[in-house]
């Protein structure tokens, strides 16, 4: 019998743990002589009371979403994707290549081809650690890690060595061609008379992250590759029997996600800068982790968790302009999530399971 | 190249490889004991900001020192807290720590000093200075011994001759003493260690802890030895080599110190060369920096030698019901 019933799983203990972090950083803002209350005001102020501040959250949340997935795929796999940040750095490397090398007409073919380059080089990252996993048993943690350092080495050569515009000093690509720029929200939602989000960097790539959500949702829950991940995440030695191969399972699942992180870089970089620089990604990978570990790896869940860090980010930024917090306090928040909901999640779940089985017995007597 | 030059990439080798050390033998006692840990870059930084702050606001380096193993061995407790006493996954938990340890030095160090997240410079008191080993310039004349020794092997801080002889003293701690034997055997077979009535938790935290203490070393060395001060991310991955280090030595002491010398040469000569010129090609600086990385994943696929780690490593322990 279950300790717990499912929905309170689903949400209780989450929603604890969030409790718990948001306390927490309101001891901390406390503690460096700062009002939480005024600090949290700004904050929705900011990121949610203007449309500017949604096409920043929006913004955000779309980069969350695709890495949220990313990592939320190999957890449903029973991995730890930890080298998102480093596919989606290859995924914008790709992303790069397709929109300066192929002469696009319109920007929906582009974005279908910078789709196809993103995903393909983020996956061909997430290949190497998957198959050393798969096949020669290397803690694809630490193979991943190192796969983010490395990424960085080979993205740094590559933007100062070759694709850098000649004369040019920072280390970044060339301005991608017009016909590669993808409409922003601004473009999109401006009436004549009232102009939406602007200035703001949320652009059509948010769609393609939803999308990708009800994609994802169908590939675990409906399809049978989907399937095979999950009882292979469940029990390794089951899905073996039951004629599952682990190095098959292990290398897709990985490929889904680095795929999927590759996919992010077309926000920030095809979307919002139209050029590769070199440090795109802006930690987003990592975010991923407590994105996925809020969401319980649901897309539904990744979702909601990635408008929440989304949320955040924009906040953050606002209160760092007009207070004297710093952003770091957002990664303060992030920390505070990851640990309450990743690694103490069994602080939060005993007494809750206490709880319900103190309940359950009363109803019985 | 030539003797002085040598000397000089040799000298910085010993300078940059002392904080991968310390920070090396901590994860060596760490998971050793079947902790995994992914948290000593947030270890080194929180204790390389704690030391910096507080030896320049009491301007005593020992003070700096004390406050920086404090904090370091505080993340320690919660890493602990989180993948022993709540049976927690280690991995995410040091993830967590990392940043926390990220965010809250630049919270505070812009609290405390309003610098935008770095302490002011240490002056001369706040430092560890360069300790002059006995006779260094009597025989710096002598034809290269003198030199070697003058410059190579003195006239560093006390802490990297601490970390050197951390050598030793783990391979003797692990090696040689009972709390050794009983720390590896709660790596590999934490029940058998259980059977004989020695307490799991203790010991784990007791290797958890040793970790957090060489930790704090290893960052209060990086931003009151190698540097005057703290600036935020002043750890800019060493935590994560220092890993490498470990799987690169098989989570071996004398290894351990291999490793670290290796890619800290490595990043002796990133520093001083920026593209090396081979004549038939030019190795890029980013190839340098990439290298331990590269070297460790060859390792770890088991090309060349194969680095297999303590058997329970990264699992809780739960006694059985």
């Amino acid at each position: 019998m279950d300790k717990m019933p499912a929905w309170a799983d689903a949400v209780l203990v989450p929603l604890f743990s969030i409790v718990l972090a948001a306390i927490l950083s309101a001891l901390v803002i406390l503690a460096i002589g700062e009002s939480p209350v005024e600090a949290f005001k700004l904050m929705v102020e900011g990121a949610l009371m203007r449309s500017a501040g949604w096409g920043y959250t929006l913004y955000y949340a779309t980069n969350f979403i695709f890495t949220g997935l990313c990592v939320s795929v190999a957890f449903h796999a029973r991995m730890f994707n930890i080298g998102g940040e480093g596919q989606a750095m290859i995924g914008g490397l790709g992303v790069a290549l397709a929109c300066l090398y192929i002469p696009w007409p319109h920007w929906t073919v582009a974005l279908m081809g910078a789709t196809v380059a993103g995903a393909a080089f983020g996956a061909a990252w997430a290949f190497i650690p998957a198959y050393l996993q798969a096949k020669r048993g290397s803690h694809i943690v630490i193979t991943t890690i190192m796969f983010n350092f490395i990424a960085a080495a080979v993205l740094n050569y590559v933007l100062v060595n070759i694709l850098r515009p000649p004369g040019a000093q920072d280390p970044a690509t060339g301005p991608f061609p017009d016909a590669t720029h993808l409409p922003t929200f601004q473009q999109m939602f401006s009436t004549a008379e009232t102009a939406m989000f602007r200035g703001a960097p949320a652009n059509v790539t948010f769609f393609l992250a939803v999308i990708a959500c009800v994609a994802v949702w169908l590939l675990i829950w409906r399809t049978r590759l989907g399937y095979e991940i999950r009882a292979f995440g469940h029990s390794e030695t089951a899905a073996r029997y039951a004629g599952i191969s682990p190095v098959r399972i292990t290398v897709i699942a990985m490929l889904i996600s680095g795929g999927l992180a590759g996919l992010m870089a077309l926000n920030t970089t095809m979307g919002e800068a139209e050029r590769l620089v070199m440090n795109a990604t802006e930690g987003a990978g990592f975010i991923g982790i407590a994105v996925a570990l809020m969401g319980r790896s649901h897309p539904l869940g990744v979702f909601l968790a990635a408008l929440l860090f989304g949320f955040l980010y924009q906040g953050g930024a606002e209160l760092a302009l007009w207070t004297n917090i710093p952003r770091e306090l957002i990664t303060v928040i992030q920390a505070l999530v990851i640990l309450f909901t990743g690694a103490l999640d069994n602080m939060v779940r005993m007494p809750l399971e206490k709880l319900f089985l103190a309940m359950r017995r009363g109803n019985a007597t | 190249m030539d003797l002085d030059t040598l000397i000089q990439v040799l000298d910085s080798t010993i300078r940059l490889a002392t904080p991968l050390l310390l920070a090396c033998l901590a994860g060596l006692f760490s998971e050793r004991a079947g902790i995994f840990d992914i948290g000593l870059e947030g270890k080194m930084l929180i204790s390389a900001f704690f030391s910096a702050g507080v030896a320049f606001t009491t301007g005593s380096i020992w003070l700096g020192l004390l406050a920086g193993m404090a904090g370091s061995l505080v993340l320690s407790a919660i890493h602990g807290l989180a993948s022993i006493t709540f049976r927690g996954n280690q991995l995410i938990s040091g993830v967590a720590l990392n940043f926390l340890a990220s965010g809250i030095t630049v919270l505070i160090a812009q609290t405390w000093f309003s610098q935008g997240g770095r302490t002011p410079s240490l002056p001369e008191g706040a430092r560890f200075a360069e300790i002059t080993l006995p006779l260094a310039e009597t025989l710096r004349p002598v034809p290269v011994l003198g030199p070697v020794y003058a410059d190579l092997i003195s006239g560093h801080s006390i802490l990297v001759y601490v970390a050197l002889l951390m050598v030793p003293l783990t391979w003797w701690v692990l090696f040689r003493t009972r709390f050794g034997l009983r720390l590896r055997a709660v790596g590999e077979a934490p029940e058998a260690v259980d059977t004989a009535g020695v307490s799991v938790t203790g010991l784990r935290f007791a290797a958890v802890g040793i970790c957090g203490l060489l930790c704090g070393l290893a960052g209060a060395y990086l931003a009151t030895g190698l540097q005057a001060g703290f600036v935020r991310e002043m750890t800019a991955g060493r935590g994560y080599i220092a890993l490498a280090a470990l799987i690169f030595a098989k989570w071996r002491p004398w290894y351990a110190l291999g490793a670290c010398m290796l890619f800290g040469f490595l990043q002796a000569i990133a520093l001083r060369y920026q593209n090396i010129d081979l004549g038939a090609f030019v190795v890029p600086v980013q190839a340098m920096d990439a290298l331990p990385y590269i070297l460790t994943v060859v390792i770890l696929a088991g090309f060349v030698g194969k680095a297999i780690p303590p058997r329970a490593g990264g699992e809780p322990y739960v006694k059985e019901r």
